[in-house]
């Protein structure tokens, strides 16, 4: 499979903070998804920015082969304009890229419906509940089918219920283009069971303390949570989490 | 406490307190021009209501005219600096400035550039001047208060500073926009009557002319009369402005 984006031994550090990650790599072969793990402030949502470009490293190169719009990014919060509805904060990479208004209003419509939003096209994001806004959000990164889809701890503000349903969502909507996508959390098993790699990471700086390959399908298959694959997945990155940690040797 | 009590007590304890100052005036006998009883300022009132409102609409139209003025030169400011930072830092001193520095100082010597001739131009100027600052304030705040990870994502689109503006700062900005505009509206009708007062001309016919007539000549009861419609007309403007930016937020935020 060939290399849709890469960290090469980047280092970052900032005025007074000092380096807050690297040296770090990450490949991230076409179709895969690797998730991030680490406690706060290992500079997992930096290496994400790095790799979205919007940020630029102060040691080392990044890689990144897709063009532009072809990168797309879900924040910690949905990030949607409050003052437009729910199809015209789909549309915004599109006409953004210059497409006309028409058209693109016509494919976040189709967006919209792929994540199960339908009834929202025209609803305004103070009108949705967390789990709408976020799924408007996730319908914005996949308007324009990108390459690389960076996830920046997007269930972080919604419970249980509506996490699980979204993880089977992004499964399913990642399984028609299959674009690399890189998943950051603080959830070990939500890590386990959203990606085919897990890579955790130590605190100050950032660095790979571990990884974790899931030999399982994508989408996961019924019953996946409680199987044994998942549980030894797991495991394994709560053991390799709890070594970056310092609590165990 | 009911709904109906909570919108009653204020009512009521206006209507008591005019009630004892009728009954103060009448039992104590105090002169007219020094306190006239609350019956003899509605009297004044229904006397001389047309040349009251005539003056109340000169007054309100020259702070509406003065908050358009404002809200043009403070809004092209603020869009205009907010793209330089180092504009920015050269402009808020002076807007400071002329924010802190009391209209009445100036009020002379903008009388003068006006020209003697042309109160008018005077008391518009010196409202605009007053009501200029919360507009630029709240435009220049709002213009920078954008949410920095739709930034982001408006860099990582490749959004060009124009896309930026029309679609992302301007749109964020407009809460604070209308807010300044809110406060700017009260500001703007205070402006106006400072500098009817300052101008000190019959030729502008405005509420405080009638203010200055009215107490130079004793009629202390007509001079209640026009701090009254003065009172009721900011309160009025106050409330159509308001009323306007809940509106215009529920559109914009849909609820």
């Amino acid at each position: 499979m060939s290399e849709v984006a890469s960290l090469n031994a980047v280092e970052v550090a900032y005025p007074g903070r000092g380096t807050v990650l690297g040296p770090f790599d990450l490949a991230l072969p076409e179709g895969e998804i690797v998730a991030l793990v680490g406690p706060s402030g290992c500079g997992k949502s930096t290496a994400l920015r790095l790799l979205a470009g919007l940020e630029q490293p102060t040691a080392g190169t990044v890689t990144r082969t897709p063009e532009r719009g072809q990168t797309a990014v879900v924040f910690q919060a949905p990030t949607l304009m409050p003052w437009a509805d729910a199809t015209t904060n789909v549309a915004l990479p599109l006409e953004l890229a210059g497409m006309a208004k028409a058209k693109a209003q016509d494919q976040a419509r189709e967006a919209l419906k792929a994540v199960g939003l339908e009834n929202a096209i025209g609803s305004k994001p103070a009108q949705l509940s967390g789990g709408m806004a976020m799924r408007v959000s996730l319908a914005r990164a996949l308007v324009t089918r990108p390459r690389l889809l960076l996830l920046d701890e997007p269930f972080a503000a919604l419970d249980e219920i509506t996490r699980r349903n979204l993880a089977d969502d992004i499964h399913r909507l990642w399984d028609q283009t299959r674009p690399a996508v890189v998943f950051v959390t603080h959830n070990v098993e939500e890590a386990a069971y959203m990606a085919q790699r897990v890579v955790v990471m130590s605190a100050n700086p950032g660095k790979i303390a571990g990884q974790t390959t899931i030999e399982a399908p994508l989408p996961r298959p019924p019953g996946f949570r409680t199987s044994e694959v998942f549980r030894n997945a797991a495991e394994d990155v709560s053991r390799d989490l709890a070594k970056a940690m310092g609590h165990i040797q | 406490m009911s709904r109906t009590l909570e919108t009653l007590a204020p009512i009521l304890l206006v209507a008591v307190l005019l009630g004892l100052w009728e009954t103060a005036c009448r039992l104590t006998g105090v002169p007219a021009y020094f306190l006239p009883a609350p019956s003899a300022v509605a009297a004044a009132m229904a006397q001389d209501w047309a040349l009251l409102l005539g003056s109340a609409w000169k007054t309100l139209s020259t702070a509406l005219l003065a908050l358009a003025f404002a809200s043009l030169i403070a809004c092209s400011l603020a869009l205009i600096i907010s793209t330089n930072r180092l504009l920015e830092k050269a402009v808020q001193p002076l807007a400071v400035a002329l924010q802190v520095t009391p209209v009445v100082a100036i009020a002379p010597q903008v009388v003068i550039w006006a020209g003697l001739a042309h109160p008018d131009r005077a008391i518009i100027s010196l409202a605009v001047i007053v009501a200029f600052f919360p507009i630029f304030s709240g435009a220049l705040t709002g213009l920078k208060s954008t949410d920095p990870d739709l930034e982001r994502l408006f860099d990582l689109y490749g959004a060009t500073p124009w896309q930026k503006l029309q679609r992302l700062r301007i749109p964020s900005a407009t809460p604070f926009i209308l807010e300044g505009h809110k406060v700017a509206g009260g500001l703007a009708v205070i402006g106006a009557v400072v500098a009817e007062f300052v101008a000190g001309s019959g030729g502008s016919q405005g509420l405080a002319w009638r203010i200055l007539e009215s107490s130079n000549r004793l009629q202390t009861a007509k001079t209640f009369a026009a701090v009254i419609v003065l009172s009721l007309m900011g309160a009025l403007l106050h409330a159509v402005l308001q009323a306007s930016e809940q509106a215009i937020l529920r559109r914009f935020r849909g609820r």
